[in-house]
């Protein structure tokens, strides 16, 4: 290990990876997971939030196996092993779209637009792709 | 925090999304295709308008300059900053989020 | 004050690469340290050495190379995202180097603010 890896030790940051795109029609939702899944190895307060088409990323309905694609949705399953707990979905985002509150793939929190502004506020590293 | 918007607010509803994520102490810089939404008489500056009341709203000027937008143009209460004042803004708040 | 950079678009499709590059160079001259620049997405793009625009463009990858060089900016490619779209070491730039998406997070930890250009 560099000395300035050893740098990141004991150092706990909050971060929050922002999830605002739909899955599929680009690779931002899958790689956005690959970062998650890889901060988990580095025990910092994560959260992930789903608003806008990125509430469509949870869906448990997905079948991708038509476009050829894998259904990388299940992976989100795996964010519990990892103490990765804090995944929040925006209401209003849910209503804008007709989805209902119990259709995802994993738990989630449901918060407010409101809720979620103040949830983002309070973070010290916010990565969004 | 300082959120950046960097999408035409005609084609996205990215920056409208953004402002209504914006809480005390929050600035929004518009950068890129977002910088059209700084432009008065349009339904999107109508909302900026808005918004300067309650946080600053700041636009990238190289990118306004680009898309032929002149200064005048700008809706009233809008800061327009330099690339050293985008990095100063990043430093002035303590954090940045990307609606990208 | 330590920088952190994310590029998540390559170059000349949007204006994410140069967006990134000329906010580095203004944080630079302010006297603050970059101290990553991590590519992501096809944001790997930025990193190939095969990339010939035309003359009187601008040479976005030759940029980040003389970045790297002249301030000893880190230059990081996602390993993963970049064997995804045929950048490999043979093809790989000046100043830039690939890695794991750890250094991504790293940056995030290391440095006092971590800035996002993308799509």
């Amino acid at each position: 290990m560099s000395m300035e890896e050893g740098e990141t030790t004991g150092v706990v940051k909050r971060f929050l990876f922002v999830n605002r795109k739909a899955p599929y029609g680009t690779i931002y939702a899958l790689e956005a997971l690959e970062v998650v899944l890889i901060t988990a190895a580095f025990d910092q307060d994560v959260s992930l939030a789903f608003l806008d088409d990125g509430v469509y990323q949870l869906l448990k309905t997905a079948d991708p196996t038509g476009i050829g694609m894998k259904n990388f949705a299940p992976t989100y399953r795996a964010l519990d092993d990892y103490d990765i707990t804090k995944l929040f979905v925006e209401r209003e985002s849910l209503e804008e779209r007709g989805l209902p509150e119990d259709n995802f793939v994993v738990p989630v929190t449901v918060i407010s637009r409101a809720e979620m502004a103040d949830m983002m506020a309070a973070q010290d590293v916010v990565l969004s792709f | 925090m300082l959120h950046t918007v960097n999408k035409s607010p005609l084609q996205s509803r990215t920056l409208e999304q953004c402002l209504a994520h914006v809480r005390p102490g929050g600035a929004v810089l518009l950068i890129e295709d977002a910088v059209y939404a700084a432009t008065a008489r349009t339904a999107a500056g109508a909302q900026i308008e808005k918004s300067v009341a309650q946080f600053p709203v700041y636009v990238l000027e190289p990118d306004l300059k680009a898309r032929g937008i002149a200064s005048k143009d700008v809706v009233k209460g809008v800061t327009a900053v330099d690339y050293a004042g985008f990095v100063k803004l990043v430093t002035e708040h303590d954090a940045v989020q990307a609606w990208l | 004050m330590k920088i952190g950079i994310l590029v998540n678009e390559g170059p000349y499709q949007h204006q994410a690469a140069d967006s990134a590059y000329q906010f580095a160079v203004a944080a630079l001259k302010a006297g603050h340290q970059v101290q990553r620049i991590f590519f992501y997405h096809d944001g790997v793009h930025n990193a190939s050495s095969l990339t010939e625009p035309p003359r009187d463009d601008r040479q976005i990858v030759q940029r980040w190379s003389q970045l790297a060089e002249e301030h000893k900016v880190d230059l990081v490619v996602c390993i993963a995202a970049a064997l995804r779209r045929g950048i490999r070491e043979q093809n790989l730039a000046p100043g830039f180097r690939i890695s794991g998406l750890g250094q991504l997070v790293e940056s995030g930890i290391q440095a006092d603010r971590l800035v996002v250009f993308g799509d």
